[in-house]
């Protein structure tokens, strides 16, 4: 309640999310029609029986909205929890050994952040082929590179700490320390990490299906619908393109508040850093 | 500062080598059914076939050769040729190099103009109506989007008032003018884009920079506030928000090849993904280490100026 009161916006973002939550586990419940379903009423616009009109193939817009925020938040979520394992071990072992094993690891995460963002998850998609699995090992392999220069950087922070050196002291093996001391002791900056990452991911998601290489139809994506169709009846049916962007915006700014509001609860030092 | 900047560029080498390397592998990667699928594109799909696509794409040699010989041919500027039109990849990069760098810089321009102007006054004016007005219309900025913003622009005109904007691209020698108004609507899309997060940065860092004594004595002294805002703090302001500008060059590249899809600019975005969906590989391997070392000699420029604003960096 207190977390309302002093951060509306946050707050908003938290109920965004619920509702995407809630709408993927029950979309099966919830949908209005069968979103793959074609219909002979088609780009009709929006009306009380089609809230969102209907597609080119007669198929409801709305429902397919629901379907895609389905894929939009396992998307999210699987390279989130995915990225961050690798991310956690990588950065740590950089920062915990030091030394060449730092210096080889952190020249491998310049070299893969020179290469811009989407050109290279473009490259690993055409490489992997098209498949929703193939998106989130796409996304999971460069969130992880990126994100284990913060786990590096917050894993040396906490090494400097005495009850680390006391450890030692006391004879603690490496994987002790690591496990015991340094693994929960950034679990603050994982946190924060994860939540503010997580917009991004499910913009990078809609930005690949937008470019035609992210999750291969028909399994309905916002990005996808914003692409091929959307654009193909972008005059004759315009709520076709209207619908899924405004969901897809709706969705990154409720997860941007959120995560921002998280990060000023959790860890004060990052605010304002994004 | 000479003795930094020559280990900075020396501690570049690994890191340059191994993007070579990783575009080198790439072709390792590439699965089998695609081969076939070339094969059945453009050679006849028998082993004879199979033996000149491996040898065009230098499959037929082992894997430490070809890295050598593709890292020379960087280094003389050769980056191999299309595999279709025969073109040096390097030709094709440089013919395509002029509209998406335009685009670029135009973008950066409106963008800092806008997200710097903005952020300024929403710092002066904290917390009044304006001051929120302009905070949520970045953060609505940054939650939508590029390529939802640039199909909105296209379709709504459309829409109300019955116009769209033309997405036949003319070049600058065919007619400056149309190419003008042609490569305006995409850089400022890609400015507004850019100008969401510089506006939040610019707030943050004035809000910390007003707060200091030297704006304090600068007032006292009777120093216009106007000329206080723009000659003490914002100048003052200014060295992080050089530093963001730096690594949004990476998100500004992402965003050219989504613009130059939507808007359809033949830069270099359309000529990385026209590559990618003909498979046209060492046009999108030389792309992408084009690209690295593009982004690699940014960041190195944003280290170096910093080093000569702030000379403790120099020698830690």
């Amino acid at each position: 309640m207190e977390f309302t009161r002093r951060k509306p916006l946050g707050a908003f973002g938290g109920v965004v999310m619920v509702v995407l939550v809630l709408m993927a586990i029950f979309a099966d419940v919830v949908v209005p029609f069968d979103p793959m379903a074609h219909s002979p009423d088609v780009l009709r616009g929006p009306s009380a029986q089609h809230v969102a009109g209907t597609d080119q193939f007669g198929r409801d817009v709305m429902s397919r909205i629901i379907l895609g925020g389905r894929t939009s938040l396992y998307v999210g979520l699987a390279v989130t929890v995915l990225s961050l394992i690798p991310a956690i071990a990588l950065g740590m072992a950089s920062a915990f050994f030091g030394g060449w094993v730092d210096y080889a690891l952190q020249r491998l995460v310049d070299t893969v952040q020179s290469i811009p963002y989407l050109i290279m998850l473009i490259a690993t998609m055409v490489v992997l082929g098209p498949s929703l699995t193939n998106v989130v090992v796409a996304l999971a392999f460069r969130r992880a590179i990126t994100e284990s220069r913060v786990m590096r950087g917050a894993t040396m922070s906490i090494m400097n700490q005495t009850y680390v050196e006391a450890a030692r002291a006391i004879g603690s093996t490496d994987t002790r320390i690591m496990v015991r001391h340094l693994v929960p002791n950034i679990m603050p900056t994982v946190i924060v990490i994860a939540s503010i990452g997580f917009g991004g991911v499910i913009l990078a998601e809609a930005s690949l299906s937008f470019l035609g290489y992210g999750v291969p139809p028909p399994t309905p994506s916002w990005g996808g619908m914003l692409a091929a169709d959307g654009r193909a009846y972008m005059y004759a049916a315009p709520w076709m393109l209207i619908a899924p962007a405004t969901a897809l915006a709706l969705v990154v700014f409720g997860v941007n508040m959120f995560g921002d509001a998280l990060r000023d609860v959790l860890d004060p030092r990052m605010r304002g850093t994004s | 500062m000479a003795k930094y900047a020559a280990r900075r560029v020396v501690g570049l080498v690994p890191t340059v080598l191994l993007l070579l390397f990783l575009v080198v592998v790439m072709i390792e990667l590439i699965p089998g059914d695609i081969i076939d699928l070339i094969l059945e594109e453009k050679f006849a799909k028998d082993d004879a076939g199979r033996v000149t696509l491996q040898r065009e794409l230098g499959l037929d040699r082992p894997l430490p050769l070809r890295y050598a010989e593709y890292s020379l041919g960087v280094v003389r500027g050769d980056f191999g040729e299309s595999m279709w039109t025969k073109q040096p990849v390097s030709h094709l990069i440089l013919g395509r190099a002029g509209v998406t760098i335009e685009i670029g810089v135009l973008s950066i321009v409106i963008g800092s103009v806008i997200g710097i102007g903005i952020g300024t006054v929403s710092a002066v004016r904290q917390d009044s109506l304006l001051d929120y007005v302009l905070r949520s219309a970045a953060i609505l900025g940054i939650s939508v989007p590029t390529f939802v913003l640039a199909t909105a622009v296209v379709v709504f005109p459309a829409i109300w008032w019955g116009v769209a904007p033309s997405l036949r691209y003319v070049s600058p020698a065919e007619d400056l003018v149309r190419h003008l108004q042609i490569i305006a609507l995409p850089s400022l899309v890609l400015g507004i884009s850019l100008a969401a997060t510089l506006m939040r940065l610019t707030r943050t860092t004035m809000l910390e920079v007003l707060r200091q004594d030297y704006i304090r004595t600068a007032h006292a002294k009777g120093i216009r506030a106007s000329r206080v805002v723009m000659g003490h703090a914002l100048k003052n302001a200014m060295i992080p928000v050089i530093t963001l500008l730096g690594l949004q060059i990476a998100f500004l590249i992402g965003g050219s090849v989504i613009i130059e899809a939507v808007f359809a600019i033949p830069g270099v975005g359309r000529l990385l993904l026209g590559a990618i969906a003909s498979r046209d590989y060492p046009v999108v391997q030389g792309i992408v280490v084009i690209l690295g070392l593009f982004v690699m000699a940014t960041n190195l420029l944003i280290d170096l100026s910093y080093a000569w604003l702030d000379p403790r960096i120099r020698y830690a």
